[in-house]
């Protein structure tokens, strides 16, 4: 019996010590991405101030010269264009799915929602190419007097709107649940209708969760790589219009791999700008989580 | 405002439907140009000379290379997740403040662009003096799935009721009887959907392969040789200026599709079961 014991003690021991090692390994997981980003990227910052790198826009890493401000304005153009389409359908359809919608929509919702977030990003691209570029290249463009190839960031955008998505609804659709049913029905007593209710109480309520869902969308959209790079032409110049190709980090880092071996300024560059997109992923997630959590704490 | 209401309800019906045509239009059209160049020897065949101009051969190389990626990384992430998820929810239960810092930092993590953990493990991989390889690719996507796996099992052991916890103990069990022998039984088929969820992820992700896995017309037979992978096959063979070559993308995007839905169906199907056999408190 006694034996039996110290055996059961030792594999609870032996449980706990495995539990803790795997813990300690997750957690220390950002900040050994960090600091080897960080590593790989001195190099490239110690011949280059950084203030260079992000402002300059020429980009001749055979002449040494990497300016990263075309890479980093496309990014911002395909994210926040693809955040201004997919912020109101999802706000929207959140609205209409957490009040409004009879149970047979749900019920078809709930899985398109799913399923449109499991589908992986090269789907996404190959509609693009299917769809996308075809309908910006041979209508939207035209039909708005512009000769266009249809690879743009518009594209780009829309394609990205689509994949992010499921992702901003679902956040969404959990804050405005969230939402304390006292706050609803002591609007209605006194004489407000569902709109107003919705409308005065329930956004202004769940505002700061509404901005952060965003935020959480735009830093998903802001590191998508595959879909992105397939469909927005990959041009290395500043870009000047939504009709324009783009090419934001993400599609730098993917398309430019493994030919820049040879040159380790090159090699050094391209870790930056992984840096620069963790760094910024990092800050969005922050900013919105911590609201969030907010939220859930307060329900 | 009764107008106002009219028509605001209109948008939003508007954009469920928008998003639900969406998802229709994205499917039927990867179908329509799929399934005409989909046939058994493209999914029975490893590529031939001169596949890639448009002669014979098929994807075998591609699908077999994606399993056997996203088989190897959720495996090596379930050794890693399910021990981290029992002991917040079982050893750190009365901590909540520790708990929620965990929780906090594993979805800054979940939201880590994939791109940014393949140029990661790429880095490794040089310093490991690895090449381009099946366990490269294994590695950097386990790192990409754990936050995912962890969070999701974390929130099926949320569910598990404190009195089942306590019974356990007050019977003599030590606590890691308790997660392994309790929780793990209870919660089996809302794991299974973590699980899935996870592979999911890996079958589907690119950026995070391209540089640490590579690409290959043969089947790997080792751990250390370069390999397929669907999505990288899909993307490279869309990108050649052949009809034919780029048919059988999209007959690839076809089987990734089917892959991915069939991972759906199943993730429905173990939620329902966890749903039946959950203890309310």
């Amino acid at each position: 019996m006694r034996f039996f014991d110290i055996s059961r003690g030792l594999r609870d021991r032996f449980h706990f010590s495995w539990m803790t090692i795997c813990l300690v390994v997750i957690m220390t997981l950002p900040f050994i991405l960090f600091f080897g980003l960080l590593y790989k990227s001195t190099m490239i910052l110690g011949s280059h101030s950084l203030v260079d790198l992000l402002f300059s826009s020429s980009w001749r890493p055979m002449k040494g010269e990497f300016g990263f401000l075309p890479f980093i304005i496309s990014s911002i153009w395909v994210t926040v264009l693809s955040m201004l389409i997919a912020g109101p359908v999802c706000l929207l359809t959140s609205i209409h799915l957490t009040q409004y919608a009879k149970n047979y929509v749900l019920r078809i919702m709930h899985p398109v929602i799913d399923i449109l977030a499991g589908i992986p990003s090269v789907i996404f691209g190959v509609w693009g190419i299917l769809i996308v570029v075809p309908f910006v290249g041979n209508y939207l463009g035209p039909w708005l007097g512009k000769e266009v190839s249809g690879y743009s960031i518009l594209a780009g955008a829309v394609v990205l709107s689509i994949m992010i998505i499921p992702f901003v609804l679902n956040i969404l659709i959990e804050i405005f649940r969230t939402i304390p049913l006292e706050l609803t029905e002591a609007s209605l007593s006194v004489g407000a209708t569902k709109w107003q209710t919705i409308k005065f109480v329930m956004l202004k309520r769940a505002l700061p969760g509404i901005i952060s869902a965003f935020g959480l969308g735009i830093s998903r959209a802001f590191g998508e790589t595959i879909a992105v790079l397939m469909v927005v032409g990959n041009v290395a110049k500043m870009p000047t219009g939504t009709f324009q190709p783009g090419y934001p980090l993400p599609a730098l880092i993917a398309n430019n791999y493994g030919e820049m071996l040879s040159i380790p300024q090159y090699d050094s560059a391209l870790m930056l700008a992984a840096l620069i997109l963790f760094v910024v992923v990092l800050v969005f997630n922050f900013a919105s989580r911590t609201v969030i959590m907010r939220y859930e704490k307060a329900s | 405002m009764k107008a106002e209401e009219l028509l605001f309800r209109i948008f939003m019906f508007l954009s469920t439907l928008l998003i639900a045509v969406s998802l229709l239009l994205l499917i039927a059209s990867i179908l329509v140009k799929g399934l005409p160049a989909i046939s058994w020897e493209m999914i029975s065949q490893t590529p031939k000379g001169g596949y890639y101009f448009g002669k014979e051969g098929g994807i075998l190389n591609a699908i077999l290379g994606s399993l056997y990626l996203s088989i190897g990384a959720t495996f090596l992430a379930f050794i890693i997740s399910l021990p981290v998820a029992l002991f917040i929810n079982i050893h750190l239960v009365n901590r909540r403040k520790f708990v929620n810092a965990i929780r906090f930092f594993l979805d800054l993590l979940w939201g880590v662009p994939s791109i940014v953990y393949g140029a990661f493990g790429f880095t490794l991989m040089i310093y490991l003096g690895l090449r381009t390889s099946l366990l490269a690719g294994i590695i950097t996507v386990t790192l990409f799935i754990i936050p995912i796996m962890v969070r999701g099992m974390d929130e099926v052991f949320k569910t598990v009721p404190k009195g089942l916890y306590e019974s356990a103990m007050s019977l003599g069990s030590t606590k890691s009887e308790v997660a392994y022998t309790v929780f793990f039984r209870q919660c089996i088929p809302g794991i299974m959907t973590a699980i899935l969820l996870s592979f999911g992820r890996a079958i589907g992700d690119a950026a995070s392969v391209l540089f640490t896995t590579g690409y290959t017309d043969y089947l790997p037979t080792s751990l250390s040789q370069p390999t397929a992978t669907l999505p990288l096959s899909i993307f490279f063979q869309l990108s050649s200026p052949i009809d034919e070559v780029k048919a059988r993308a999209y007959a690839s995007a076809v089987v990734l599709t089917v892959i991915v839905l069939v991972i759906s169906i199943a993730v429905r199907y173990f939620t329902k079961r966890f749903q039946q056999h959950k203890i309310s408190d």
